[in-house]
């Protein structure tokens, strides 16, 4: 058993590095197609056109030296370069506008984390008195139902408007994306307890909050978890847009301003770093799923 | 300078630069020539703003945008001064405008006892309209007023709007009709914004996809999309009156669209848009992408037409006078600064890299000096491209209102005069004169010319009215 799962193992991860082979050869073959044919040689060209050329960016005089992709799909080396220069120093501070992505990455989890804590402190005792009451559930859900498919940054206008302060919105609308989730597979998780372990508990005159912490809430884990999980891959989703929103600070102003400048190098570089910190997330929530996770 | 101070031999003549970058702070040789150049740029700049010619010149250059803004016509300003005396005039200016104790300030600037405010919160847009605010950063006009300002790069105007409301910026870079519009409460709450300086004049494009290089009369741009910066900008202003001069209702014909100025770029290569009217360096980014051309400079539709103002709410005016005070000399000393040619080439190295515009610096570069490729194979030569003329403007303020009046931005009847002298910091001047038993300067409105149509401000409302093409007032 252990060893056929080894081998498939083995198997899948070399299936995967050969897909990451593939990609990265087509990328290779893709960006370094026929370099596109030279202008005509500086020798034919007007003064005029030559120094049309150097505005464009082009410099004719510079004999065969590669027309720099200006913001072209990189190759594979000028990516290379990108992911070396951020990675060498990733917490440079030069002043409110340039900052190194290490920097933005801790605004970003910063907001994250406040959000979703908040969220989290919110949307778990909720869920625990919905999941507990059919009478309170049936009252809240058609809320709950209008509220949860709302893009969380529809939300944004009306929290810069109300709450006056943009870092303080985009805390806020990670709030608000994550509480759903959380909210409802908390109240599921609490509802689905077994009757028999509820029966026990009252059978043994249990006071209502040791119930609570003693019984339902181990027994309710993996789902508030789950909706954790889900949670905080949305979180993780919208800080991204939220910031390319409001600007200021964080991976997803980074993202913008290099977008300004048309640097698809250094949005790759950001995209690749976005998605290797939401793997890490989920794999940390995933962690704690499994340590709470029991078999009845 | 011995090899302790230059282990690298970065300034030593008789040795070539090493290849590769040999302070080991960054990627390639280039990168590390460019930050050179940059910060010797800036050691260049800042020195010439220290020599006393040019302190002299720029307390001068000061003074004049006051007196210029309350006397914009030359006669008015030699009448006023012949009827009261010389002296008298200034005391009289030195105290009416808010601005009042300038020169007093220039001497006192660093004492901390005299500024209410120190750490300021700026914003703007990376647009080079934006030039002296930026640059005042990098070489000190702030520190040297004795100010700790942050320049904060902002991702959109309407997100300027609302930052200035929240009040998370104390002053910012606007698009110069946003205050008469915030103020008068359309597209937000009322809130009186004042407008300390226009930062700069021309400097705008419109910029057309290069599929578009034959269609070069606006009457063959029946359903182009076209992008502006935001409702309340001058960018949609003159499109809207360029379009309609040539016969095109702009709300039916064409599609206008508000794209944050970077993001225009890349919605043109996309398709998403025809064309734009939008801001520097965006119109010269297009084309050095290969993908839009120049059809005009908006110069060309109104010479010297304002763009972009610096600006605050009346509220931090009337509780930090000598911060605002301070503030606005180091805007106006970099405008004195950015109004030399033999300067630009300098601050283009200065204002482009990431913290700033980050652009291309030869993009800025052929912006702020006026030679450029045009996208269609030619370099042209326009130094007054792009200008920074702190021009006085309550005359072109009220050209504004009749546009927002126009095309249905405001409904009924505006008081052109009232609004725009409040916004523009004149009603308090003029009243304070009055109380100091002075007459205050009357004709302040001189007439301007666009597309060819002259506009007297004294008419404002026959002039709103005389368009064919608009948009009706409910």
């Amino acid at each position: 058993m252990n060893a056929t799962l080894n081998t498939q193992g083995f198997k899948a991860g070399m299936l995967s590095a050969l897909l990451l082979l593939l990609i990265l050869g087509v990328w290779h073959i893709a960006t370094t197609g026929p370099a596109t044919p030279a202008a005509a040689p500086a020798v034919t060209m007007t003064a005029e056109q030559i120094e049309y050329a150097k505005l464009m960016g082009k410099d004719p005089t510079a004999g065969a030296a590669p027309a720099a992709a200006k913001s072209g799909f990189p190759t594979l080396s000028q990516m290379g370069a990108v992911i070396v220069k951020h990675a060498s120093e990733p917490f440079y501070d030069n002043g409110p506008n340039d900052k190194g992505v290490g920097l933005q990455l801790g605004y970003s989890l910063g907001r994250v984390a406040l959000g979703f804590g908040l969220a989290a402190l919110v949307a778990i005792p909720l869920g625990f008195v919905i999941g507990m009451s059919p009478l309170i559930y049936r009252a809240l859900d058609p809320f709950i139902q209008v509220l949860k498919p709302i893009s969380p940054l529809a939300w944004m206008p009306l929290a810069l408007y109300t709450i006056k302060d943009s870092n303080i919105s985009g805390v806020f609308v990670i709030f608000i994306c994550s509480i759903w989730p959380m909210l409802i597979n908390t109240a599921f998780g609490v509802a689905g307890v077994r009757r028999e372990w509820l029966n026990v508990a009252r059978t043994l005159e249990v006071p209502p909050l040791r119930k609570a912490f003693e019984v339902i809430l181990p027994a309710a884990a993996p789902t508030i978890l789950t909706g954790m999980r889900i949670s905080m891959g949305i979180a993780w989703l919208v800080i991204v847009a939220a910031e390319m929103l409001v600007g200021g600070t964080g991976i997803g102003y980074f993202v913008w301003n290099e977008w300004n400048n048309l640097s698809l190098p250094n949005v790759i570089f950001a995209i690749l770093v976005i998605g290797v910190v939401g793997m890490l997330l989920d794999l940390m929530f995933a962690r704690l799923q499994r340590a709470v996770t029991y078999v009845d | 300078m011995n090899d302790a101070d230059d282990p690298h031999g970065l300034y030593d003549a008789d040795r070539p630069l090493r290849l590769g970058c040999s302070c080991g702070a960054h990627a390639s040789a280039s990168e590390h020539a460019a930050d050179l150049a940059r910060s010797m740029a800036t050691t260049e700049l800042r020195a010439r703003s220290e020599t006393a010619a040019f302190e002299a010149e720029s307390r001068r250059f000061v003074e004049a945008s006051l007196i210029k803004a309350l006397f914009p016509e030359d006669s008015v300003r030699r009448n006023f001064l012949r009827a009261v005396g010389q002296r008298t005039a200034m005391a009289a200016i030195g105290s009416v405008l808010p601005i009042a104790s300038l020169q007093a300030m220039a001497q006192e600037a660093g004492k901390p006892g005299t500024l209410e405010k120190k750490d300021l919160k700026i914003g703007f847009i990376p647009i080079t309209c934006a030039t002296p605010l930026i640059m005042a950063k990098p070489l000190g006009f702030y520190e040297r007023q004795g100010l700790n300002v942050e320049v904060v790069k902002t991702a959109g105007w309407a997100l300027i709007r609302d930052k200035m409301l929240n009040k998370e910026y104390d002053a910012t870079h606007f698009l110069s009709p946003m205050p008469l519009a915030i103020s008068m409460g359309v597209g937000s709450n009322a809130t009186p914004m004042r407008v300390a300086t226009i930062q700069n004049t021309n400097g705008q494009a419109i910029t057309l996809h290069v599929k578009h290089k034959d269609k070069r009369d606006p009457k063959q741009w029946k359903g182009f999309k076209f992008a502006v910066p935001f409702e309340f900008s001058m960018h949609n202003f003159l499109l809207r009156y360029y379009v309609a001069e040539a016969g095109l209702n702009p709300d039916t014909d064409i599609q206008i669209r508000v794209v944050p100025p970077p993001e225009m770029v890349a919605n043109l290569r996309a398709g998403n848009l025809d064309g734009f009217l939008g801001p520097d360096p965006f119109n010269q980014r297009a084309v050095f992408e290969e993908v839009g051309f120049l059809h005009l400079l908006t110069k060309d539709l109104w010479d010297g037409h304002p763009c972009c103002a610096f600006g605050t709410s009346a509220e931090f005016i009337q509780a930090h006078p000598n911060t605002f005070a301070a503030l606005y000399r180091a805007v106006l000393t970099a405008a004195a600064m950015a109004r030399k040619a033999e300067n630009r080439e300098l601050i283009a190295k200065v204002i482009s890299p990431q913290a700033y515009l980050n652009q291309p610096e030869t993009v800025v570069n052929q912006v702020l000096t006026g030679r450029f490729a045009d996208g269609l194979g030619g370099v042209k030569n326009v130094p007054n491209r792009a200008d920074f003329d702190p021009m006085p403007w309550q005359s072109m303020a009220v050209w504004m209102l009749t546009q927002m009046q126009r095309w249905g931005y405001v409904k009924g009847d505006v008081n052109y005069k009232q609004i725009a002298e409040q916004v523009f910091l004149l009603t308090d001047a003029k009243k304070h004169m009055a109380s100091l038993g002075m007459k205050p300067p009357a004709g302040a409105y001189p007439k301007f010319t666009i597309m060819g149509r002259v506009f007297d401000p004294e008419k404002a409302k026959a002039y709103a009215d005389s368009f064919a093409i608009r948009r009706a007032a409910a």
